[in-house]
């Protein structure tokens, strides 16, 4: 009966959230407030029923029901028990089903938030929101369903895709999608502003936090990815411009153009327009990347199976950009800019350069994701676009970003003078220079890479300068150093968050740049006993072992690694036999280290174990990327708490 | 804003995005090609399962079929053998010869496999996996198509079908010599 249970859930909150939307729509022109209220209760119920179709989805798993085709493609009785419950988001339907449910949890917290606090906006923003949910309710009953019936029932399952059987993949679409959705908020709210035609600051301050919070998971889920990328797919990098992994950067980027922007708005009441059109765009954008991954029109390792599901989508993001966009015109008037810019020298002008950076950068990405099928469109030429052109237009683009990143946050606003110039920045930029040609006397020779070590010391400088300043400023009333320093922070919590968000970053770009220059690695043949040398690391080939796993087969190879004349430790890189797929999946073994990582990858082995190919990496730096995530957080963390100065 | 109808520029800027996409729909993206297409295709000597010996260079001058695949691919090798087959027979006095390669197999279950499809053309497996990084085969079944002048010219990524066959072949076969 699971099946029909679900189908029937499904179908009772698209039924729910439709009319929760009109019912909210009604209210706001009517200003009924049972009908209000009624929209309410469906957005409630819609969330039950969403959590129920979960939960029956996760006991059908739990308990091998291969009566319902998603579990049957998606486990089988070898799955461990903790695949079975990320099996739920590993292909196709699940991921909808969790989209729609953290979707149904944000329109309830905003619910529970925001019902008496916004009169005005609140019924809009209900409606929006219950409106994009019943779209992936919608999804969820006609292309495609997750609880679809399977007869006859097979006596075992297929299996998850061993590549998603990663810790990786637990976290991974968890924040990706908690960030993706998240932007429906902040969305909705302009909308619901756009409609009652109160186009001030109040909808910005509003989803101010909503706003860092999906930056944050999205930021989070691109991390994990590409922790997942290394060391699942064992080609020993992180980010391959793939059109799927554009398709999560985009709104990452004009996302955070969008973070930025709205602090010009705020101070300064200009970029209405800007800001109004920069959220649509990453809403908009959400919803691309979910089409892009789920209609197959563009070839990607990420891909999802194809079908009808693509017209969807594309009906809605036409729907979703054609509405916005001509709610956008149609208040054109009111969205004048009150203030104007007075210098070229000041930080809303930086800021003005940070988004054209930033949207300049979505926009090759979005033209380097297209232009294949623009090209074959137009053209009816087929061709690829890799990873050289994405490198190439948007390494100059991040490091002026970097650049920006030291200039915008201490720059005056409305017109620096020289002496403010010279006080927040004369010292960091002597010390960019200084770290640059410290690193090219120690024999770094990459100009790239000493432009961006170069820029990230300049950044971290300003950073701390100010950050020093501040606290011996508040020394001087009287408290010890930790004191002054955490009361700093908690007190200008937004700014620092940011500066801390920023350290994150850069601590990411320093990861970026040192693993691009400096990882090294190897390709060979190893007999038994044979050893291979690569950046002092010497890898020895001891044997190969087979075993057989709950689901899978498994050749283990041991491998001792020496570096200098230390004891040695063993890896055990290996290869994954699944039955259900086609060809060995390899699993990778590493070394984490601070500052390099050891990673080994089994490649041809003899069935004998007489000999083995392995490609050894030593990877530098790249555990900067995962240091810089956590920085991030806790960054993120301190910017999204309540604003000190106004409860205080 | 000067002209009222140009705040309506925006909304209609999304118009062509999404025509585009629309029409990915009639694509498909399995077709995008790889870096190696109009080079010269990579030189390989392998031995066959019948023990004799072939290469790209004694082909020179022939149009190669060149496909990648493995006892283990289910189902799309063994959906696509039968085409190769028929292509092979069809072809063969034509100046085209199909060429197997054999990625990451066991020879007992390659052997099975070729018997089962009473396959005439050669095959040879690929020990090392050497042939296949060359032509940076990441899946089976994959095909090339190499034409006289020893460029690669096609390639089909899935189980090859009679008509994708002759179709590029006749394309191979109608240029000059």
């Amino acid at each position: 009966v699971i099946p029909e249970l679900g189908y029937g859930a499904t179908v009772a909150a698209l039924v729910l959230a439709l009319w929760g939307a009109a019912a909210a729509v009604m209210s706001a022109r009517s200003g009924s407030a049972a009908l209000l209220r009624s929209g309410e209760r469906a957005a409630v119920g819609a969330f039950a029923l969403i959590t129920a179709c979960i939960a029956l989805m996760l006991y059908a798993f739990l308990t091998f029901d291969f009566s319902i085709q998603y579990v049957a493609i998606n486990t089988n009785r070898g799955t461990p028990f903790y695949y079975r419950i990320t099996a739920l988001w590993g292909a196709l339907e699940g991921s909808i089903v969790l989209w729609s449910w953290m979707l149904s949890i944000y329109t309830l917290i905003v619910v529970f938030q925001y019902r008496r606090r916004q009169p005005e906006l609140y019924p809009w923003v209900l409606s929006v929101m219950l409106g994009i949910l019943a779209f992936f309710l919608l999804v969820m009953t006609i292309p495609a369903p997750p609880f679809e019936r399977l007869t006859p029932i097979p006596p075992d399952g297929r299996g998850l895709n061993p590549l998603l059987q990663d810790s990786g993949m637990i976290t991974h679409p968890v924040a990706l999608y908690l960030g993706f959705t998240g932007f429906t908020v902040p969305f909705a709210f302009a909308m619901a502003a756009l409609i009652v035609g109160r186009t001030g600051e109040e909808w910005i301050t509003i989803t101010r936090r909503w706003t860092i919070i999906a930056w944050y998971f999205l930021s989070l889920g691109l991390l994990i990815g590409g922790w997942w990328s290394y060391h699942v797919l064992g080609w020993g990098g992180y980010w391959a411009w793939d059109p799927v992994e554009n398709a999560a950067f985009m709104p990452w980027l004009t996302a955070t153009a969008f973070l930025h922007s709205v602090m010009v708005q705020e101070r300064r009441r200009m970029l209405k327009l800007w800001n109004l059109s920069l959220i649509i765009l990453t809403f908009g954008l959400t919803i691309f990347g979910t089409f892009l991954t789920r209609s197959g029109i563009i070839g990607s390792v990420h891909s999802f199976t194809q079908g009808s599901i693509g017209i969807f989508f594309l009906g809605f993001l036409a729907l979703a950009l054609l509405g916005s966009f001509s709610l956008l015109a149609s208040r054109m008037e009111r969205l004048r800019a009150e203030g104007v810019l007075d210098s070229v020298v000041s930080r809303e002008s930086m800021f003005l350069l940070n988004n054209l950076f930033l949207v300049a950068a979505a926009f090759t990405v979005f033209f380097g994701t297209v232009f294949p099928l623009l090209s074959e469109a137009v053209r009816g030429v087929k061709i690829s676009v890799g990873a050289p052109f994405f490198n190439l237009v948007n390494i100059p683009v991040f490091l002026s970003l970097l650049f920006l990143m030291g200039v915008g946050p201490l720059i005056a606003w409305r017109r620096a003078s020289a002496e403010n110039l010279k006080r927040n920045f004369l010292k960091p930029v002597l010390a960019g220079f200084v770290a640059a040609a410290a690193l090219r006397a120690v024999g770094v020779a990459n100009g790239l890479v000493l432009t961006a070590m170069g820029l990230v010391v300049f950044v971290a400088s300003t950073i701390a300068l100010d950050l020093f300043r501040a606290v011996r400023a508040r020394r001087r009333s009287g408290d010890g150093w930790s004191a002054a320093t955490w009361g700093l922070l908690l007190r200008q919590n937004r700014r620092y968050g940011g500066f801390i968000v920023h350290l994150g970053i850069l601590v990411v770009a320093l990861g970026v740049a040192g693993s691009q220059a400096w990882s090294v690695q190897k390709e060979v043949t190893l007999d038994r006993g044979q050893s291979a040398e690569l950046a002092g690391y010497h890898v020895r080939f001891d044997g190969l072992s087979a075993s057989e796993e709950s689901n899978h087969a498994k050749v283990t190879g041991a491998f001792t690694v020496t570096n200098g004349g230390a004891g040695g430790d063993v890896l055990h890189p290996a290869k994954k036999f699944y039955p259900q797929d086609q060809s060995p999946i390899a699993a990778v073994d590493y070394r984490l280290g601070f500052f390099e990582d050891i990673y080994v990858v089994l490649g041809d082995f003899a069935n004998d174990g007489s000999h083995a190919t392995i490609k050894v990496q030593v990877n530098r730096m790249v555990s900067w990327l995962w240091m810089g995530g956590f920085v991030l957080t806790l960054g993120a963390a301190l910017a999204i708490l309540p604003d000190a100065r106004r409860t205080a | 804003v000067k002209a009222s109808w140009l705040k309506w520029a925006i909304p209609a800027a999304v118009v062509p995005v999404l025509l585009l996409l629309a029409y990915g729909f009639k694509t498909n993206p399995h077709d995008i090609p790889s870096p190696l297409l109009n080079r010269p295709a990579a030189a390989f000597s392998l031995t066959t399962f019948s023990g004799a010996p072939i290469s790209l260079e004694s082909l020179r001058g022939s149009v190669v079929v060149l496909n990648f695949w493995a006892s283990w691919c289910v189902p799309a090798c063994y959906d696509e053998a039968p085409a190769l087959e028929r292509t092979w027979r069809e072809y063969k006095d034509k100046g085209v010869t199909v060429v197997g390669v054999d990625v990451q197999d066991k020879e007992e279950a390659a052997r099975e496999f070729l018997a089962k499809f009473n396959h005439s053309f050669p095959n040879a497996p690929d020990p090392k996996g050497r042939v296949s990084v060359d032509y940076g085969v990441y899946g089976v079944p994959e095909t090339f198509f190499i034409d006289r002048q020893g460029r690669v010219r096609f390639k089909v990524v899935g189980g090859l079908t009679d008509e994708t066959a002759r179709h590029h072949l006749d394309a191979l076969l109608k240029e000059p010599s």
